[in-house]
Parts: structure tokens; sequence; C-alpha cells
């Protein structure tokens, strides 16, 4: 999993079936101070994230089609959690 | 995913078991700024009508496989959606 910002949504209506009625959200990867590394991804939504908000990204395929409740999903990045607080040492 | 730009399609009559009938699509990666990013890839195109010059979303890795009809599939990166609209938050 990777911390990441919500920056802006996919809209998109030819598409593999899986995805109908489900939200797109482009975040950008931050490292451990919370900074944009430059990277981006496309994410499938789970958790209801909106613009700006720090989230938890998942990257493997067999959770996230756990997650989004289909096992025919071709789906590997979904968003599983909106961010409260990092804490550590920085 | 990743966001991709449609360059080409790619034909090939010898092919190995499981990849008949699939469209192979050549997809340049685009960066956040959709810029042209990094080396093409030749995906399977999961939405069988993905054309050239098209915006696209692609997924790489063994869901790739999941998104075509057979899903024990030699497929390493498949398109999955035409993007009519990226919106910015």
């Amino acid at each position: 999993m990777f911390l990441a910002r919500v920056y802006g949504t996919v809209v998109s209506t030819v598409n593999h079936s899986y995805f109908d009625g489900r939200t797109l959200l482009l975040v950008d990867r931050v490292d451990e101070n919370l900074e944009p590394t430059g990277g981006y991804m496309i994410a499938v939504d789970s958790v209801q994230a909106g613009a700006g908000e720090l989230v938890l990204v998942l990257d493997e395929g067999t959770g996230a089609r756990q997650v989004t409740g289909d096992p025919k999903g071709p789906v590997r990045t979904v968003i599983v959690g909106i961010v409260d607080e990092v804490d550590g040492p920085r | 995913m990743h966001l991709g730009r449609v360059k080409g399609t790619v034909v090939a009559t010898v092919k190995s078991p499981g990849l008949e009938g699939i469209r192979f699509l050549v997809v340049q990666p685009l960066d956040r700024a959709r810029k042209e990013n990094g080396e093409a890839v030749v995906c399977a195109d999961a939405t069988l009508q993905a054309g050239v010059g098209e915006l696209v979303y692609f997924v790489g890795g063994r869901e790739a496989a999941v998104a075509l009809p057979q899903e024990f599939v030699p497929v390493d990166h498949s398109v999955v959606g035409i993007v009519d609209q990226v919106e910015d938050l």
C-alpha cells in the first residue's frame, strides 16, 4: 500500500463492465513527508474519498477484487482508506 | 492503472495458444501532465473498440488477463477503458 492525495477523476463510458458505476480517482503518490513524488495512479474508490484527501491505496489484485466485491474484476489499484494522521519522526 | 495514448495496432499470425481473437494495441503511457512517458507497451484491448489516437486507461500484471474473456492467457497489459474526460478536482 502507499499514501497518495486525490486530485482528479477519470470519466469513461466505454469500459470493461467491471468499471460500470464505479468511481475512478486520480491520485498523486506522496513520500514520507507527504510531498508529491511526481508519480500518479488511477484507482478505484471504495471509501468515498474526496478531492485533496490523503488516502491509503492498495496496488495488488487479489485484495483489490476482494475489497470491491467482484472476483472477476480486472482491478489492481483501489483506495482502501482515508488517512487521518501520519505519525512518526520526519 | 495509468493513462495511455493508443499509437497503433498489432497483428500477429503466429502466436501462443489463447491469444487468438485478441486485439492488440501499442499504447504509450502518459505521465501526470498527460505527456508521453516511458516505453510503449502492447496491450490487449478489453474494450474491443479503442482506436488509434484515443486516450485510454490500462491495467498491468495478472489483472490484465482477468480483463479478457479467457482468463488464463499470456497477457500482461490490457486497455480496460476509453477516457471521455479527465477532471481535476
